[in-house]
């Protein structure tokens, strides 16, 4: 039997698409998030240094503060966006299979959103209180 | 060889050839640390539990707090916690190699070679003084 006849060239075909069907945006976003996530890094590793050997009262009296929790929620929320992209790229890398990247691809998203809104959540419990 | 098939303009069925894999080229500094940069990130991509859930155990109270502390307190904790240190110190200096990369500088044999060699010795000398600065503010020795 003859292949339906379709009028679409190449470029139609490779516009804007690629594994992900989103072209490069990801790309540029990846790198957008890793620039954002050098000094976000050191802000954490200075955060968690300076709390080392406190006790809880005290962790949650510094980790409620404005600027630390402002870094925490940057850092978060930046981590969150450039985690989904590259675990995306692995699992688009590795699973062909069509019902095992959908599945994969999808608990990737709820994996992401679930650490990262209970993280969130948590600080601004800290920072707001009851 | 693996192939992929591929439809042609004219509809017709014809075999492509795929780039070898990982496993033809003698291994190198380079691809161990490209692959190293992966391995580290997608073991951040978990360790992010473990920031939810000293952020959760804060929240949630001294008890929880103190679960916490026990597991970080223990051989197991301190190792995961010492590795997440390397891990997230080694993808960090691995993507600023990654973002030279991208201005489309450093790609001379021994410049490459260099960068990658430094983001290692980088990433396990910074772990280490972090962690030594981290036992001493902790107390030193007990």
């Amino acid at each position: 039997m003859r292949e339906p006849m379709h009028m679409r060239t190449s470029m139609r075909r490779v516009r804007g698409l690629g594994a992900a069907h989103s072209g490069t945006g990801h790309f540029w976003h990846q790198r957008v998030t890793s620039v954002a996530g050098i000094p976000l890094t050191i802000g954490l590793l200075l955060i968690i240094t300076a709390l080392l050997g406190r006790n809880h009262a005290a962790v949650v009296q510094i980790l409620g503060s404005p600027i630390v929790a402002i870094v925490l929620l940057l850092f978060i929320i930046n981590t969150a966006y450039h985690m989904w992209i590259g675990m995306q790229e692995i699992i688009l890398d590795y699973v062909h299979e069509e019902k095992w990247k959908l599945l994969s691809l999808m608990a990737n998203t709820f994996f992401v959103f679930a650490v990262s809104l209970a993280s969130v959540y948590a600080i601004l419990k800290l920072s707001f209180g009851v | 060889m693996a192939e992929l098939e591929v439809r042609t303009a004219t509809g017709t069925e014809r075999a492509r050839p795929l780039s070898p894999h990982l496993q033809i080229y003698k291994p190198m500094l380079t691809m161990v640390m490209s692959i190293v940069h992966r391995l580290t990130g997608a073991a951040l991509y978990f360790g992010m539990l473990l920031l939810a859930w000293w952020l959760i155990a804060a929240a949630s109270g001294p008890n929880a707090y103190a679960g916490f502390e026990w597991f970080m307190g223990s051989i197991i904790g301190q190792l995961v916690l010492f590795a997440y240190t390397w891990a997230l110190l080694h993808h960090m200096l691995g993507g600023v190699r990654h973002l030279i990369w991208d201005t489309v500088h450093g790609f001379e044999p021994a410049e490459r070679e260099m960068l990658t060699l430094a983001t290692l010795i980088g990433s396990i000398t910074l772990t280490l003084i972090l962690w030594v600065v981290g036992y001493l503010v902790m107390g030193g020795p007990r």
